[in-house]
């Protein structure tokens, strides 16, 4: 396969085969971060820029340590402290950074479609990191890479997505990559949650947690953004845990063997009980090991069609 | 055109005849760390030939270099990065790097980057099984070599192996 995208914004545009390449090339990545100097030329002289317009610690780290273990140079916008604030748009703001002369922007920005616009702007490279409610595609692929390193294929396997689908970046993006790579995708929540029409990219509904995890062979719980609660979507948090929070005390009678995911952060006792997150069959802190190899073939991939 | 300058018979020579002359001069306590891929392969029938006559195990590594690759910006296709495994530590040990071709010295350049990343190796010598002696970009010289030749810029070395082509040979060939 050839890559020809300089940015990525989503999976949905993504044909099988690229999803495929990305995930084999960050394979090779992985062993880079095992070695004594974790640490490969490969983007060494480029310069790379998070431009994150809300707030996240995991993947500006991770993205911030698979450029350095690229040897690229990257530096972090900080919002709070930036022309932004002072009513700058955010295209002018990516020009003005590209003016500078950068290779690659990280971008995350609360409405959905932010970095769609800025690839539009710009000869960098753009990587969605986030927007709105539409997708987080370095996440989706980092959960595939997991996956499929557990199982050692995706076909074929039941995912069950449960929690608020409707405001879930990180649900959209895993719809398309596990529909895509021929997964079978329940997603599960209270009906407020549940996206009308959701079901026409593939997946079946469920409105019940015992339902969703009995076929399943990964079971992948979204964070409750407490922010919403305002919003009345469920009548209470305690609510919410009483149905549809996750505790292995009420499926370790299950027959089949399930592994469970999460993107974090993660809310204890609310969508996950604090038992369940340390279980052996977690696999949360593999994804986030993971995300560091699947963030360094994604840049690697974008940034070398940037001339 | 193509000139074959090696047959199957010749290159199973070498490799038994360099083997011998590898480990009368570097001993038997050697890594052999080939380049992908077919420097690997050929790495992988040293490390054969050399346990056979020592009787021990020899280790082995292999090397992708693409990520160490200086011509990032002007190849246009994509490489696929496979992967690298040295399944060794390489502080204070004696290296055997192989690969097949030495030309203008910039992948063995990378390769030697690469190792020294993993550690800080004794000595490392270089294995290759044709020399191009004619064409170098940088001082990189090679302390074992199957055979040198004199091939123009228009012109590439191929050498093919079974374990990845149908036959087994090495033949210089016009660039189409």
């Amino acid at each position: 396969m050839n890559w020809k995208r300089k940015d990525l914004l989503g999976l949905e545009e993504l044909s099988r085969q690229e999803i495929e390449f990305i995930l084999d090339t960050a394979g090779s990545f992985k062993e880079v971060s095992t070695r004594a100097v974790k640490k490969v030329p490969a983007l060494r002289g480029k310069t790379i820029v998070n431009l994150f317009f809300e707030p996240s610690t995991r993947t500006k780290t991770s993205f911030e340590l698979a450029a350095k273990r690229l040897s690229a140079d990257i530096l972090s916008f900080e919002v709070s402290t930036s022309s932004v604030s002072k009513g700058e748009t955010i295209v002018d703001t990516a020009r003005n950074i590209e003016a500078m002369k950068v290779d690659c922007f990280i971008v995350r920005h609360s409405v959905s479609g932010a970095p769609l616009i800025i690839s539009k702007a710009v000869k960098a490279a753009v990587i969605n990191a986030g927007d709105g409610c539409h997708e987080h595609p370095t996440q989706a692929l980092l959960d595939l890479f997991t996956v499929k390193e557990v199982f050692g294929k995706i076909s074929g396997l039941n995912i069950a997505i449960i929690g608020d689908i409707y405001h879930s970046r990180v649900a959209r993006s895993n719809i398309w990559g596990f529909t895509k790579l021929g997964a079978k995708v329940t997603v599960c929540g209270p009906p407020t949650l549940i996206p009308h029409g959701v079901e026409q990219t593939g997946v079946s509904i469920c409105y019940s947690v015992a339902e969703a995890v009995k076929n399943a062979d990964i079971v992948y719980l979204l964070r409750i953004q407490k922010e919403r609660q305002q919003e009345n979507f469920f009548p209470s948090q305690a609510e919410y845990r009483n149905f549809f929070g996750f505790d292995y005390k009420k499926f370790q009678f299950q027959k089949n063997k399930f592994f469970l995911m999460h993107p974090g952060p993660m809310n204890r006792g609310l969508e996950i009980s604090t038992e369940s997150a340390e279980k052996e069959n977690s696999l949360i802190l593999q994804q986030v090991t993971n995300g560091i190899a699947v963030r360094m073939a994604v840049l690697y991939l974008t940034v070398r069609q940037v001339h | 055109m193509e000139n074959k300058i090696l047959s199957t018979n010749e290159i199973k020579k070498i490799l038994e005849k360099l083997s011998d002359q590898v480990i009368k001069e570097m001993g038997p306590d050697i890594a052999v760390v080939g380049i992908k891929r077919r420097g690997a392969i050929l790495a992988e029938r040293i490390k054969k030939l050399v346990e056979r006559k020592v009787s021990c195990n020899i280790d082995y590594g292999s090397l992708d270099i693409t990520l160490y690759r200086d011509d990032f910006s002007t190849i246009g296709s994509h490489p696929v990065v496979s992967g690298s495994e040295l399944m060794f530590d390489p502080d204070d040990r004696k290296i055997l790097l192989v690969d097949d071709v030495l030309y203008t010295g910039r992948t063995i350049r990378a390769a030697i980057d690469q190792i020294i990343d993993y550690g800080r190796p004794n000595v490392i010598r270089l294995f290759v099984l044709v020399d191009r002696t004619n064409c170098r970009e940088l001082p990189i010289q090679a302390d074992y070599h199957g055979i040198k030749v004199i091939v123009g810029k228009n012109q590439i070395v191929e050498v093919k192996l079974k374990e990845v082509d149908k036959t087994e040979e090495v033949v210089i060939a016009e660039i189409k």
